[in-house]
C-alpha cells in the first residue's frame, strides 16, 4: 500500500517541515533578543511585499530553480550530483566566452547562444565525474565535490591570467551591450506596469522553461522512462534492455548543462562580467530545493521560489535589525536541515496518522 | 490433560488497512509437529513473527505451557523457549559455527568460557539428535543444509523446546530434506514441540501430526494429518477446488529453437559460473533446468537473456546471438524473439514503483506502438495495459495502482502478460510460482503450456522439483555450472534428480546425505 495520499507527500511534509524550521528559528531569533513575529513580518514584507522584493525573489529563485532541477534530475537515476556548484562556475565561463568573443548586435541572439555555452561547459564539466561513476565505479558524490574546487581554481587561475580584466581586480571586462539580457523593470515597463530595479531578467522564463521542459523530458519520453527505471532499479534497468552506462552519462550531462544555465541568470543577467565567485553557494541549496521540491519540476519550483524569498528576506532582515548576517545563515540552514535531512522526523509519525484514519482494506491485497 | 506447548487465542494483526491476522486461535500440544500452510499472503509469517517477538498482536493472548505470556521482544521469546530457524539464515559468515552458536548468548567477560561451555553442549546435541557439524568449521565453508543445522543447534543452545521453521526445505535437496525431517522426528520423540511452516502439501502430508491452514489472514482449519488429503489442504487453502496437476497433452517438438554450445560465465569476482553448458530447445516443447539454487541456473538465464555478458556460442533460429558486444544486450533480445521472465519479479521483471500500465511496457518501451513523435504515447501504454490486466485477469484490475500494491500472484502475471502477450519464440522463465499463490500457479503454468502448444519453446529455470516433473517435457539438471545429464520426466523421480541435483552421476547406487553434501561443499555449497 502506498502509505501517505500524494497531496500530503508533496505538499503536506514539506510545509510542516518549514513551519518547524519558522518555529526554531523564532526561538533562536528570541534568544538574541529579537522580536521573532517581527523579524517574519519584515522578511515576508521584505521577500514578497513589494515588486523590488519579488524582483530579487524570483532572480534568486531563478538560480534555485536551474540548480534545483540539476539536482533532481540526478535524483531520478539514483545520482547524487553535489557538483551544482562547479558545474554553474563551468557554465559561467561557457556564458562568458559566448558572450565576449562576439560583438552580439541583439540580446535575442546572445541568449540562445550563451545558453548553449552555459549548458555545454556545465555537462562537460558532470560529463568526467560521470564516466568515472559509469565506466569506472568512482563515487560520484566524492568525484562531484572534488570537481568543485577544480572549477573554482580554474575560474580563478583564468581571471587572474586569460580573461583578466585591466585593473586590480580578478575579473573579466564588461560584456558587450548587445548581450545584455532585459530586465524585469524593462519587460514590465513596455506593458505598462511600474516595477521596481532589480536583477530579475528574461531568465526566469528559460527557467520556468527548464521545468516545463524536464517534467515532459521526465515523464513523457522514453528517455525520461528510462532514466526513471534505472534510477528506480538498476538490475531491472539491464533486464530492460537499459544500459546502465549511457543512462548515468545522459543524466549527469542533462544535470550539468541545467546547473551551467545558472550563469544565464547570474552572470549574463545581473553580473554582466565574469567574477571569481558568482555561483554563491547555490548549486548547494540546489541540492535543498531538489529534496524539498520531491525531485519534480513543479516542486522544485515552488522550493526555488521559497528559497528565493527566504534569500530576499533574510537580506532586509539583516537591513533593518541587528539581527547579523550569520542568524540569516542560520535560518536557510534550519529550513535545509528541516526539510532535507530531517524529513523522516515528520514522515513516520504522519504515515502512522494516516493509515489510523485509513478504512478499512480492500479485499485481496493482504500482507505477509 | 497436559497443556498446550502455545495456545494462541484470538490474535488479530493489522498493518495499516491490511488486516495479516485475524482473531486466530490455535493449540500445539507438547511432543508434536504441528504444520502451517497457507498461500503467500495468508499470514502465516505475521503469526510467527507475533510469536518470535517481531510485531506486537493488537489484539489476542499468548500460552505458552499454559502461562499466558508477555513476548514483548525476542529476547522475551527466547526466555520462554521458543526458538526460530528463519527462511534467510542469519549467521555470520566468517564466523565459525561454535562462535556463531553464542554469539548473543555469551556469558562472562571473556568468550573462552561460553565457547567451552558450547564446545560440550554441541557435542551432546548432535549425539542426541543426529545434528553432526563441526564446530570449528567456518560458516562460508559449509553447505546450506549445513548451515541450517547450525540455525537449529543454535536455538536449542539457548534451551528452545518449542522450535519455528519457515519454509526450511526452499534451499535443500530432496535428500536434504528427509535428512532435516528425520532430525525433526529426533527433536519431536524428546519431546520437543515443531511448528513447520510451509507451502508444501507434500512436507505436510509427510510429517507433520496436525495441521492449521491459513487463507486471508483466518486460520481456515485445524485438522490431524492423518485425516485429511492434499486435495483437502489445497482447497482449505485456495477456498476453491484447484488442479494439482498440471494437465497437458504430450509434447509435440519440432525445429531446434535454442541451441547453447559450450557457454561459460564468470561473474563479478572472477568465479567461472557456467563451465560449458550445452543444450537444445525446441520448438513445441519446454526444457526444465532443476537444480540447487546457486549452481548456475540464475546466471544460464541472465546471459540468454541479455543480462551478463558470457562465451560460447548460442543461436536462437539458427541465428547466432551476440553475447559479448554492444549487440548482447536484453533489448536485442527481444527483438530476436526472446521473452524473459526473470527469477526475481521485484528487483528485475517490474519496477515497484511505476504504475501497473508504465510497467506493461517495461523493456518493450521502444516499440513503435508506444510512440508518438518524440513522445512515448502513453495513452497507448494504458490501453495495452487494460487489455494485458483483463486478459490475465490481474486483481485488482487498475493499471493506476504501482506494481507494490498487487500481490506477488498478480505481479506475476502483470509479468507473464506483458512477455506471453509478444508471442515470442522462446521464453525464458525463471521461478514462475515462486511467492505465487495457488489459485495463481495453475493459471500461470497453464499459459506456459499454452505457449508451448502455440510451438513456442520454453527454458524453465525452477527450484521446486514439483514444478519441474510436472511441466517439462526434457529435465536437465545443472550442478557447479554444468549440466549432469538430462531425463525425460516419465522415466525419473525425485530421488534421482535429487542425486544429480547434488552432482551424483552413478544414481543407482545409495548414497548418504554425508556424501551429498560432501559433494555439495566441494562445489562452492551451492549457497548465494
Amino acid at each position: 500500500m502506498d502509505k501517505l495520499p500524494k497531496w500530503a507527500d508533496v505538499a503536506l511534509i514539506p510545509a510542516i517541515n518549514l513551519v518547524l524550521a519558522l518555529i526554531v528559528s523564532g526561538v533562536v531569533v528570541t534568544f538574541i533578543g529579537q522580536d521573532p513575529f517581527e523579524a517574519l513580518a519584515i522578511m515576508v514584507k521584505g521577500a514578497v511585499g513589494s515588486t523590488y522584493g519579488w524582483g530579487y525573489t524570483l532572480y534568486y529563485a531563478t538560480n534555485f530553480i536551474f540548480t534545483g532541477l540539476a539536482v533532481a534530475i540526478a535524483f531520478h537515476a539514483r545520482l547524487f550530483n553535489i557538483g551544482g556548484e562547479g558545474q554553474a562556475q563551468l557554465g559561467s565561463l561557457g556564458v562568458a566566452l559566448v558572450c565576449l568573443s562576439v560583438p552580439w548586435p541583439h540580446w535575442t541572439l546572445a541568449l540562445p547562444a550563451a545558453i548553449v555555452g552555459g549548458a555545454l561547459f556545465g555537462a562537460a564539466w558532470a560529463a568526467i565525474p560521470a564516466y568515472l561513476q559509469a565506466k569506472r565505479g568512482s563515487h560520484i558524490v566524492i568525484t562531484t565535490i572534488m570537481f568543485n574546487f577544480i572549477a573554482s581554481a580554474l575560474l580563478v587561475y583564468l581571471l587572474v591570467s586569460a580573461l583578466k580584466a585591466p585593473g586590480m581586480a580578478p575579473e573579466s571586462i564588461r560584456f558587450p551591450e548587445g548581450a545584455r539580457l532585459p530586465t524585469a523593470r524593462e519587460v514590465f515597463g513596455f506593458i505598462g506596469i511600474d516595477f521596481a530595479r532589480t536583477p530579475m531578467n528574461v531568465s526566469f522564463v528559460v527557467a520556468l522553461l527548464a521545468c516545463w521542459g524536464l517534467w515532459l523530458l521526465l515523464w513523457r519520453t522514453r528517455l525520461g522512462y528510462e532514466i526513471r527505471a534505472f534510477g528506480h532499479s538498476e538490475r531491472a534497468a539491464v533486464y530492460a534492455g537499459i544500459s546502465p552506462v549511457r543512462i548515468t552519462m545522459i543524466a549527469m550531462l542533462i544535470s550539468g548543462a541545467l546547473a551551467g544555465l545558472m550563469a544565464v541568470n547570474a552572470v549574463m543577467g545581473e553580473q554582466e562580467r565574469l567574477l571569481q565567485d558568482n555561483v554563491l553557494g547555490a548549486g548547494f541549496v540546489g541540492i535543498a530545493v531538489a529534496l524539498m521540491g520531491r525531485s519534480h519540476p513543479v516542486g522544485v519550483f515552488i522550493a526555488a521560489v521559497l528559497f528565493g524569498a527566504l534569500y530576499q528576506g533574510g537580506a532586509e532582515l539583516e537591513f533593518e535589525t541587528s539581527v547579523p548576517r550569520e542568524m540569516i545563515v542560520v535560518i536557510q540552514a534550519l529550513v535545509i536541515l528541516f526539510t532535507g535531512a530531517l524529513d523522516g522526523m515528520v514522515r513516520g509519525p504522519l504515515e502512522k496518522m494516516f493509515l489510523r484514519f485509513r478504512k478499512r482494506p480492500a479485499p485481496g491485497v493482504a500482507a505477509e | 490433560m497436559t497443556a498446550p506447548a502455545i495456545e494462541l487465542k484470538g490474535i488479530s494483526k493489522a498493518f495499516g488497512p491490511v488486516q495479516a491476522n485475524k482473531d486466530i486461535a490455535i493449540r500445539v500440544m507438547p511432543g508434536t509437529i504441528h504444520g502451517i500452510i497457507g498461500e503467500n499472503g495468508a499470514g502465516k509469517s505475521t503469526l510467527m513473527s507475533i510469536l518470535y517477538g517481531f510485531y506486537k498482536a493488537d489484539k489476542g493472548e499468548i500460552f505458552i505451557r499454559g502461562q499466558k505470556t508477555e513476548i514483548p521482544d525476542s529476547q522475551a521469546a527466547i526466555a520462554a523457549g521458543i526458538g526460530m530457524v528463519f527462511q534467510h539464515f542469519k549467521l555470520v559468515q566468517n564466523f565459525t559455527v561454535l562462535e556463531n552458536i553464542v554469539l548473543g548468548a555469551e556469558e562472562g567477560a571473556f568468550l573462552k568460557t561460553s565457547l567451552g561451555k558450547a564446545r560440550k553442549l554441541l557435542k551432546e546435541l548432535s549425539e542426541e539428535y543426529e545434528l553432526h557439524v563441526d564446530p570449528d568449521a567456518k560458516i562460508e565453508d559449509l553447505g546450506v543444509g549445513m548451515q541450517q543445522r547450525v540455525e537449529i543447534l543454535k536455538a536449542l543452545y539457548r534451551r528452545a523446546d518449542i522450535l519455528i521453521l519457515d519454509e526450511p526445505t526452499g534451499v535443500l535437496t530432496p535428500a536434504e530434506a528427509d535428512h532435516l525431517f528425520r532430525i525433526l522426528e529426533g527433536l519431536k520423540r524428546e519431546g520437543k514441540t515443531i511448528i513447520l511452516i510451509t507451502h508444501k502439501l507434500r512436507e505436510i502430508m509427510e510429517t507433520t501430526d496436525t495441521v492449521s491452514v491459513m487463507r486471508r489472514g483466518e486460520m481456515t482449519a485445524t485438522v490431524k494429518t492423518s485425516e485429511t488429503s492434499p486435495q483437502e489442504l489445497a482447497e482449505l487453502m485456495v477456498g476453491r477446488e484447484v488442479l494439482l496437476r498440471v494437465e497437458k497433452k504430450p509434447a509435440t517438438p519440432g525445429d531446434v529453437v535454442l541451441e547453447v554450445e559450450n557457454l561459460k560465465v564468470v561473474d563479478g569476482s572472477g568465479v567461472e559460473r557456467l563451465r560449458g553448458i550445452s543444450l537444445k530447445v525446441r520448438a513445441g516443447e519446454i526444457l526444465g533446468i532443476c537444480g540447487v539454487a546457486g549452481n548456475g541456473q540464475s546466471e544460464l538465464l541472465e546471459v540468454l537473456g541479455g543480462m551478463r555478458v558470457g562465451t560460447g556460442k548460442v543461436t536462437v533460429n539458427g541465428q547466432q546471438i551476440d553475447l559479448t558486444g554492444t549487440k548482447s544486450d536484453a533489448r536485442t533480445r527481444r527483438k530476436r524473439g526472446i521473452a524473459h521472465v526473470p527469477e526475481d519479479r521485484q528487483t528485475e521483471g517490474l519496477i515497484m514503483d511505476f504504475f501497473a500500465w508504465e510497467n506493461v511496457g517495461f523493456g518493450y518501451h521502444d516499440d513503435p506502438r508506444y510512440q508518438n513523435g518524440l513522445m512515448m504515447d502513453n495513452n497507448a501504454l494504458r490501453e495495452d495495459a487494460e487489455a494485458k490486466i483483463k486478459k490475465f485477469d490481474v486483481r485488482p484490475a487498475n493499471c493506476w495502482l504501482t506494481a507494490k500494491n498487487f500481490s506477488g500472484g498478480n505481479q506475476q502475471k502483470l509479468v507473464i502478460a506483458r512477455e506471453l502477450e509478444r508471442n515470442p519464440d522462446l521464453l525464458l522463465v525463471g521461478q514462475p510460482t515462486r511467492g505465487v499463490d495457488i489459485g495463481a500457479i495453475e493459471f500461470i503454468h497453464e499459459q506456459i503450456v499454452a505457449l508451448r502448444d502455440a510451438g513456442k519453446a520454453v527454458l524453465l529455470v525452477s527450484v521446486e522439483l514439483d514444478e519441474i516433473l510436472s511441466l517439462s517435457d526434457r529435465i536437465a539438471v545443472i550442478f557447479d555450472g554444468r549440466i549432469m545429464g538430462e531425463r525425460l520426466p516419465s522415466e525419473t523421480d525425485e530421488r534421482e534428480l535429487g542425486l544429480m541435483m547434488a552432482g551424483i552421476t552413478d544414481t543407482d547406487k545409495d548414497h548418504s546425505v554425508k556424501d551429498i553434501e560432501a559433494n555439495l561443499a566441494k562445489a562452492g555449497g551451492g549457497s548465494r
